[in-house]
């Protein structure tokens, strides 16, 4: 009855929500979003299977909570340790591998701790720690801003000592910290994807690649429709079994920008 | 200033293309901050009215509390809302987050007490002029606020758009409540934010200039509205 008024009510004012349309809510990361990748895939699966894909694009930590709340079908993120704990508390079906990229810490032309060039993650931030170059961070607990940590305690620094001096937490997302590091010279550390297809870039450049610790996996869940009885488990399972089936997976092989493939598929 | 003049340019091209996406988007804004309007002054005018001209005990608290609450941070709007809506808040089963519907809540929270407290203003330096002809009449008190309501109905326009452009710029409510998903909840200042994050700072820029002159629009239709109004009723 409530739910007719409220539907009533909104009609006269042409705000309907869509409650015919077969659709589902992906929580994910800015990174996918912002990529493009999602806009050149999730037509494919939509034309497919009939099912609409809603994406809310936030950083991994927002998005685990959302879907702790029950207000998503499906995660999308890429923190590993934090979905397997997502799933190992209920609030996850399983988890499965779905493609992967890596991360790449870039830096200004000036290139003050002189880490352009090299592949060794730790001891790159462990000079620029040194010269106490500005630095850029998520400050965000996202999916990027948690891989940067373990790397800063990989090194055995604690940058937070020096928040507000050299180490800069944007506490926002991808897009926002790098248009910072791009105005102040700084430092960041970001996935490749967002990298590539960041219009912003000015003379910033990538510094460090190629280290097995900036491995950046992406996981998928369906969220548990026993804790939350609202999920659409069937749509939400559909999304995924095309995800990592050979239709998803080559879609997201396909995906390229300025001739670079931004995500690699890996789902077993 | 290179990223200005490329905004421009970007700009006219938007609106010449008049790309259905940005028709889309030009759209829903305008959907959801009007209808939140519209809602915020069904409430808010007449709750304004009374504690302009109202005699009960904490007016003067709730009046104080309605002024406070024109400083709302959007983003706690947002928050709340997002808490009240999710399928784990008390009101989970309308199913109304990441829609239209739940970004029109919480910008008419955003909205309602700025046209409450314009609206009180206006009618108790009204009511000063009116009060003691009221009286006289024998007016009740409910006729006297339709009263003041509607021979201040031209101020109030202006209370209105003052809500309206509340609800038309902000972000952080509607970017929590809706999602910001493409083709169901992207609005202008959405969009605006997410092209930002992407680093295009031109169509981040472009947008916001569409935003400025739509807000012009509408701000030129109501004061047109109310000039010919005026005009036809002392014709």
């Amino acid at each position: 009855m409530i739910r007719y008024l409220t539907v009533l009510t909104f009609a006269f004012l042409g705000a309907v929500p869509a409650l015919a349309e077969s659709f589902i809510v992906v929580q994910s990361t800015t990174s996918t979003q912002n990529s493009g990748l999602y806009d050149a895939i999730l037509p494919q699966f939509t034309a497919a299977s009939g099912i609409e894909v809603r994406v809310v694009a936030v950083g991994t930590g927002q998005a685990i909570k959302n879907a702790r709340n029950c207000d998503g079908d499906v995660l999308l993120v890429h923190a590993k340790a934090a979905e397997e704990k997502f799933v190992a508390e209920g609030h996850g079906v399983s988890r499965a591998d779905v493609m992967y990229n890596d991360f790449v810490i870039v830096g200004p032309e000036g290139d003050r701790a002189g880490i352009a060039g090299t592949s060794d993650a730790k001891a790159a931030l462990t000079k620029i720690a040194v010269a106490q170059a500005p630095f850029a961070s998520r400050g965000d607990d996202s999916g990027t801003h948690k891989k940067e940590m373990a790397l800063w305690t990989a090194a055995g620094v604690d940058p937070t000592a020096h928040s507000g001096a050299w180490y800069r937490e944007t506490g926002s997302g991808m897009g926002a910290t790098l248009n910072v590091a791009t105005a102040m010279g700084a430092y960041a550390l970001t996935d490749r994807a967002t990298w590539i297809a960041f219009a912003n870039k000015g003379g910033q450049r990538i510094a460090v690649e190629g280290d097995a610790a900036l491995f950046n996996q992406y996981g998928v869940i369906a969220v548990n429709p026993v804790r939350c009885p609202n999920v659409k488990a069937e749509a939400g399972q559909a999304f995924i079994d095309w995800l990592l089936g050979e239709a998803g997976q080559s879609a997201i092989a396909a995906y390229r920008r300025d001739g670079q493939q931004l995500f690699f598929p890996n789902a077993r | 200033m290179q990223d200005f003049w490329a905004a421009l340019a970007q700009a006219f091209a938007l609106i010449l293309g008049a790309e259905a996406e940005l028709v889309e988007i030009i759209g829903l804004s305008l959907r959801v901050s009007l209808s939140a309007v519209a809602i915020a002054c069904v409430i808010g005018l007449p709750l304004g009215a009374v504690l302009a001209v109202g005699r009960f005990p904490g007016r003067l608290a709730l009046s104080v509390l309605v002024n406070a609450l024109m400083g709302l941070p959007p983003v706690v709007v947002g928050l709340t809302v997002y808490l009240v809506l999710s399928a784990s808040g008390p009101l989970g089963v309308l199913q109304l987050l990441y829609t239209p519907a739940a970004m029109i809540i919480a910008q008419t929270i955003l909205v309602t007490p700025i046209i409450a407290a314009l609206t009180r203003q206006v009618i108790e330096d009204l009511s000063g002029e009116y009060d003691e002809m009221l009286r006289a009449m024998g007016v009740s008190r409910a006729g006297m606020i339709a009263t003041l309501l509607w021979d201040a109905r031209y101020s109030l326009l202006t209370a209105a758009l003052a809500g309206t452009g509340r609800a038309l710029a902000e972000v952080g409510a509607v970017l929590i409540v809706g999602g910001n998903i493409n083709h169901v909840t992207r609005t202008m200042t959405t969009a605006i934010a997410l092209e930002t994050s992407k680093g295009e700072l031109a169509m981040a820029l472009a947008l916001g200039i569409i935003l400025v002159t739509l807000s012009v629009i509408v701000s030129a239709c109501v004061m047109g509205l109310r000039a010919s109004a005026a005009r036809m009723a002392y014709a």
